[in-house]
């Protein structure tokens, strides 16, 4: 009978929990996006004029490739994250890219039209230098690897390693580059910076060292950065401080000195403090390069050069041009240059390599977005026309990571934010009203004229609704003529923004690791506005506030960007506004000094706009905005505002009090040893989480209440000693006002990454369990006990007994990668704990299975509170993943954020993807379903009326009958 | 009447003894006592010192020692003084114009073998406001929390009642001596997954189940009746129709 019971309340719990998408539900409300990450290397396949491919290899360790013609993935291959599945070089030929992975880990050969893998060959160890495909009489038939000591010869079609050699002198010459031309012999290049270069001849067949001659160069630092082989094996490097170049013939057994050529003498200057660039082209790595090279002598200046018998001819002086490539079609090469046009535009030309002289009618114009970063990469692909002409598409890459494909003569075939690949943080904004809609809440918001101006004003604006609506109807009763294929769907465009009826849709702010922020709509994910943040560093912190919501009409919403350099500490504010994405015309204050803390007080001024206060390392406070009545407002409540701060390095959590002359004082200080363990994150609750209910009600009619401290913090520590024995994860849990330690609990024989959730009284943790090599949940709930200490007000100063903590764990069998609980707009609905899994699924977890009241045996009270019973595992059920099939690499973070719907709670999951879903943790219980009968419900509706109406008619005809009897 | 108040007061020792863990009956994660430190206190006596000052600055004067007595039932005391006429002044100052009662211990660890290492410099503070302090009539709880290796990482202190409602404290007897709470907290351990217990009801239940013989029956044994009545009534209703074949399958 128990067990029967127990099954009962375990399916009884789910029916109220299990939540899955229907197959038609699928993308209603959904949209993935996928991302590769800033791209390293490109390349077109050319092989065959009709390819759409474009292969590309990024910082994030991807290898894709994409339809050049839509910007779409065709496919793409995911590699480990760091230094391990790191992308060494990329090189393709035919139908094959090969890549070097994991600093010379790997060698991979990829079939190229549905991403399949060739091959795969474990190479020897030691630090990658460089790649080269080596060809034989015109067909190209192996790959070489050079590596710190060695290099190798593998067979591009089999993978297979032909030989393997050791480098001589390899530990002191520094070997960085491989140069063949389809003639039998592979020439190593290697460096004794300042003092000579070393060339090593190789026979293809059998590595064997034909050649070793060393020259002197006493002036050359770098092999990679100031040389280049062009024209049938010539050496050419360039020098700064002598202002000139170098010639050496690779083969000639007679000439052992570099020889020099004055760059006086060809009427050029290097600009000062410029390390010159050379760049050169081989077409066909089975034939030498071409004579001509492009030379960078400032960053706005190339010129087209050309080697002929010994002697260097000007063919073309590109002043000013931004970036200059060579790409090659058939048999012909061009090189494609951009300048600079004009503020907002720059213009893309080709000119012939081997002449200089520009083609014709190939101008692209390549508009520079106001918001976004300058170009700093060229990638062409050169086709051929019917009439034998070269015609040409381009890819741009610019700073902010984007990818502009041109067309020709400037038509932007697509683009693609890659920033997004990186998103570090973000927010969701509601949508402002319409403009009738604010015409509405503006007449409430003015204070009254009069009695019959406010009539006036009142009437317009009910004539401006009824021409809207109007306008709305004719729209419909057009767009209902006309054939369905030619109605278009609205698009989304930042002037029709508006908020629907539920606030479902609402403004996504993305703040990502390059300093790009994106508004994106969150029910299409179209990107409506984008903002690049120059000159930020690469190691910085963001932190994302929202000032003022949209719900103070006038006044615009207003969000803060702090912007910290983890290294100094310095800080600057970025404020602007989340709908439009402009940047804001308020003052914003200096921040000289390092930031230690900020903080974002529910103290608002007469713009609505709350209090940001920010605490540099001297402990002053800086107010923004600082106006005369927030500061005010401020003096008047100095001595309640506290706030914490954390010095991990030191351990040391301590607690400040404002001072009415924004001066703080230390009021409270707790220090955890370092030397045992240390502090690896710190949390408080959302600030705009609601909990609707204060206690639990217990089988017997009692209540349980909730210890609901605002200022409650969630300190996890990790244990400095790693012995899997002696390893443990602490838990305190600290009133930030008072610096109280509530609770201090120890999970002993456990290990991080710990991923921790603290929300309403609770906070749920994930460790690693050392002992058992496994991944544990653990649930803390802190209770009151049966009755409140004072019901009306929570005041950390005055609570003085301590809450009843109850804790249970699980076993979790899976990965966790992130966590985060869902939010809604009351807290009426349960709560559900969203986990992202190393797989990309995310699982949407009842709270209801993290539960420390969840009983050993069953009962009639827990029965009755709907409990379920322990088992220490937790399942995982495949209608839990709410991202079916989407699968969302490398999940970073979760952000959730509630509608205007209780039942509804919106998710977005970032990592290299991004997706955005909305979750129903209690089912849509105010909702009605998509199928609902209208028509029986109003026909019964109906239907009872006119009986009752007429069942009236014929009583009241009866009762008439009846008396005349 | 001054005086001999004074001479009562000469040497006044307030200590409440408490126990070393707090209550673990509120908690079902099944601590056990025995684990956390192992406690060897062995006499250490560390100084607490308070400060409560009008203008806000903080100046310590020492308000008592806090004594730990070693042995397996470790016990801590607190040893203090009384406070003088001039304090008790201040304190109501203090307390009139919402001002803060500080206390501060230095940083140190229980642990016998320890307390010969290197001592941390710095102090742990905590504060209450002190009208809270003033009517509650100087009871307070103080709470020492130290981590797993026995290093004390915070104070805390707390009054009962802990509200400020601003009853005047005529009686001066009130204010002369700290009732004083004090109990030294070390972590818990964090309960695991319990896996045994699971397992061992499982078994029960698949026991239970064993011994019952109903639920052994087999289909036929259980539903015989229900199963035989069933074709009882299909071939009734079959042999009362009768139909001329065929219309039966479709209908």
């Amino acid at each position: 009978m128990a067990c029967l019971a127990v099954r009962l309340a375990i399916s009884l719990s789910l029916l109220f929990t299990a939540s899955a998408v229907f197959e038609d539900q699928v993308g209603k409300f959904d949209w993935r996006q996928q991302f590769i990450g800033k791209v390293r290397f490109a390349l077109f396949d050319t092989h065959s004029q009709a390819s759409k491919k474009l292969l590309v290899a990024t910082d994030k360790n991807v290898f894709a490739s994409l339809n050049s013609r839509t910007g779409d993935l065709l496919w793409r291959h995911l590699d480990k994250t760091g230094p391990d599945g790191h992308v060494d070089s990329l090189l393709m030929y035919g139908q094959d890219a090969v890549v070097v992975v994991g600093n010379g880990r790997l060698l991979r050969s990829w079939e190229t039209a549905v991403g399949g893998l060739k091959w795969e060959t474990v190479l020897d160890t030691g630090s990658f230098q460089a790649a080269a495909l080596v060809g034989v009489q015109d067909f190209v038939k192996y790959v070489a690897v050079l590596k710190k000591t060695a290099i190798s010869l593998h067979d591009l079609s089999s993978g297979g390693q032909i030989w393997v050699e050791n480098l001589p002198d390899s530990d002191t010459v520094q070997y960085q580059s491989i140069y063949s031309e389809g003639n039998g012999l592979v020439f190593v290049l290697g460096l004794v910076p300042n003092s000579h270069v070393v060339i090593v001849e190789y026979k293809i067949e059998d590595g064997e060292i034909m050649n070793k001659k060393s020259i002197r160069a006493a002036w050359m630092s770098s092999l990679e950065s100031s040389c280049a082989v062009i024209s049938s094996g010539i050496l050419l490097c360039v020098d700064q401080i002598t202002q000139s170049l170098y010639t050496l013939p690779l083969q000639s057994v007679e000439q052992n000195e570099m020889k020099q050529i004055h760059l006086q003498t060809l009427d050029l200057e290097v600009a000062s403090g410029f390390q010159p660039v050379l760049t050169s082209t081989q077409p066909n790595p089975a034939q030498p390069p071409l004579a001509e090279f492009f030379l960078q002598l400032s960053p706005d200046h190339h010129i087209l050069l050309q080697l002929e018998d010994g002697l260097i001819a000007l063919l073309r002086d590109f002043n000013p041009s931004n970036l200059v490539t060579f790409a090659t079609t058939g048999e012909k090469t061009v090189a494609a240059v951009m300048s600079p046009k004009n503020e907002t535009a720059c213009s893309i030309n080709l000119f012939s390599a081997d002449t200089g002289r520009r083609h014709l009618d190939t101008t692209i114009i390549y508009h520079l977005d106001p918001n976004g970063g300058k170009p700093n990469m060229l990638y062409v692909h050169a086709f051929l026309k019917k009439d034998d002409s070269v015609a040409y598409r381009v890819m741009v890459q610019t700073e902010d990571h984007m990818l502009t494909f041109l067309q020709q003569p400037g038509r932007v075939v697509w683009m693609r934010e890659e920033a997004l690949a990186d998103v570090v943080t973000m927010e969701m904004v509601d949508l402002p009203l319409t403009g009738t809609q604010a015409e509405l809440e503006g007449e409430f918001g003015k204070k009254a004229d009069g009695l019959f101006s406010m009539v006036i004003k009142r009437l317009s604006s009910q004539i401006i609704l009824l021409q809207t609506w109007l306008g709305h109807l004719w729209k419909l009763f057009y767009d209902a003529r006309k054939p369905r294929s030619s109605v278009k769907n609205d698009e989304i465009t930042i002037e029709n923004l508006s908020r629907d009826e539920f606030n479902l849709q609402k403004m996504m702010v993305m703040v990502t690791a390059s300093g790009k922020l994106f508004g994106i709509d969150s029910k299409s994910g179209t990107i409506l506005w984008r903002h690049y943040l120059e000159n930020i560093q690469p190691n910085s912190a963001f932190k994302l506030m929202v000032q003022r919501t949209t719900a103070h009409f006038p006044h615009p919403p207003q969000c803060t960007l702090l912007i910290k350099d983890k290294d100094t500490g310095l800080a600057s504010l970025h404020v602007f506004n989340p709908i439009f994405g402009k940047k804001s015309h308020s003052s914003v204050p200096a921040l000289p000094r390092p930031i230690l803390q900020t903080i974002l007080l529910p103290i608002i001024d007469q713009d609505y706009a709350k209090v940001l206060l920010i605490i540099d390392d001297q402990y002053k406070v800086t107010a923004f905005p600082s106006t005369k009545n927030i500061l005010q407002q401020l003096q008047d409540t100095a001595s309640s505002i506290f706030f914490y701060l954390v010095d991990s390095s030191q351990g040391k959590l301590s607690g400040f009090r404002l001072r009415k002359d924004l001066s703080t004082e230390l009021i409270w200080e707790a220090v955890i040893p370092t030397e045992v363990q240390k502090i690896v994150a710190v949390k408080g609750k959302r600030a705009n989480e609601h909990v609707h209910s204060q206690g639990r009600v217990m089988g017997d009619r009692s209540v349980l209440y909730k210890y609901l401290n605002p200022n409650l913090l969630a300190v996890v520590t990790e244990s400095t000693d790693t012995h899997q024995e002696r390893s443990f994860v602490g838990i305190f849990l600290i009133d930030g006002v008072t610096g109280r330690i509530v609770h201090e609990a120890v999970q002993r024989k456990a290990k991080g990454p710990v991923h921790f959730v603290h929300s309403e009284n609770w906070v749920v943790y994930v460790y690693w369990n050392s002992k058992f090599r496994r991944n544990e949940f653990s649930v803390l709930e802190l209770f009151e006990g049966a009755e409140l200490y004072n019901s009306t007000v929570f005041s950390s100063l005055d609570r003085p007994r301590p809450p009843q903590v109850l804790q249970q764990s699980y076993i979790f069998p899976a990965g966790i990668t992130t966590l985060e609980a869902t939010l809604t707009e009351k807290g009426i609905t349960s709560r559900h704990l969203l986990v992202g899994l190393p797989s990309g699924s995310i699982l949407s977890l009842p709270k209801l299975f993290l539960d420390p009241r969840r009983p050993e045996m069953v009962s009639e009270q827990t029965r009755e509170e709907n409990l379920i019973p322990y088992a220490p595992e937790m399942p995982i059920r495949t209608e839990w993943f709410i991202n079916y099939n989407q699968t969302v690499s490398r999940v970073r973070g979760i952000h959730t954020a509630p509608s205007g719907l209780e039942s509804t709670c919106l998710v977005v999951a970032y990592g290299l993807d991004i997706y955005q879903t909305r979750v129903f943790p209690s089912k849509q219980f105010d909702v009605l379903k998509d199928d609902y009968d209208y028509v029986l419900i109003s026909s019964v509706l109906f239907g009872l009326f006119f009986a009752t109406m007429i069942s009236k008619r014929l009583a009241e005809v009866k009762l008439l009958n009846r008396a005349w009897r | 009447m001054a005086t001999i108040r004074a001479l009562s007061v000469i040497l006044t020792v307030l200590s409440t003894i408490t126990l070393l863990w707090p209550e673990s009956g509120e908690c079902n994660n099944g601590r056990r006592s025995g684990d956390g430190l192992d406690t060897d206190f062995s006499g250490l006596s560390v100084p607490i010192e308070h400060s409560f000052e009008v203008d806000d600055v903080p100046r310590f004067r020492l308000r008592g020692a806090l004594q730990f007595r070693g042995g397996r039932e470790s016990n801590v005391y607190l040893a203090q003084n009384q406070l003088s006429e001039k304090d008790r002044n201040t304190l109501k100052d203090v307390a009139a114009v919402d001002g803060l009662y500080r206390i501060r211990v230095p940083r140190v660890s229980l642990q016998a073998d320890r307390q010969s290492e290197k001592q941390h410099d710095g102090h742990l503070t905590a504060f209450i406001r002190a009208c809270s302090l003033v009517e509650s009539h100087l009871s307070d709880i103080i709470t020492l929390h130290t981590d797993v290796s026995g290093y004390v990482i915070g104070i805390s202190i707390v009054t009962i009642p802990g509200s400020c409602r601003g009853i005047e404290v005529e009686d001066e007897v009130d204010l002369e001596v700290f009732n004083t709470t004090i109990s030294v907290v070390a972590p818990v351990t964090a309960p695991v997954p319990e896996t045994a217990p699971y397992i061992e009801r499982m078994e029960q239940e698949m026991e239970k189940k064993g011994k019952n013989p109903q639920e052994q029956k087999s289909f036929f044994a259980k539903y015989w009746y229900l199963i035989l009545g069933g074709a009882v009534f299909l071939m009734a209703t079959n042999s009362a129709q009768t139909p001329p074949g065929g219309d039966r399958e479709q209908s």
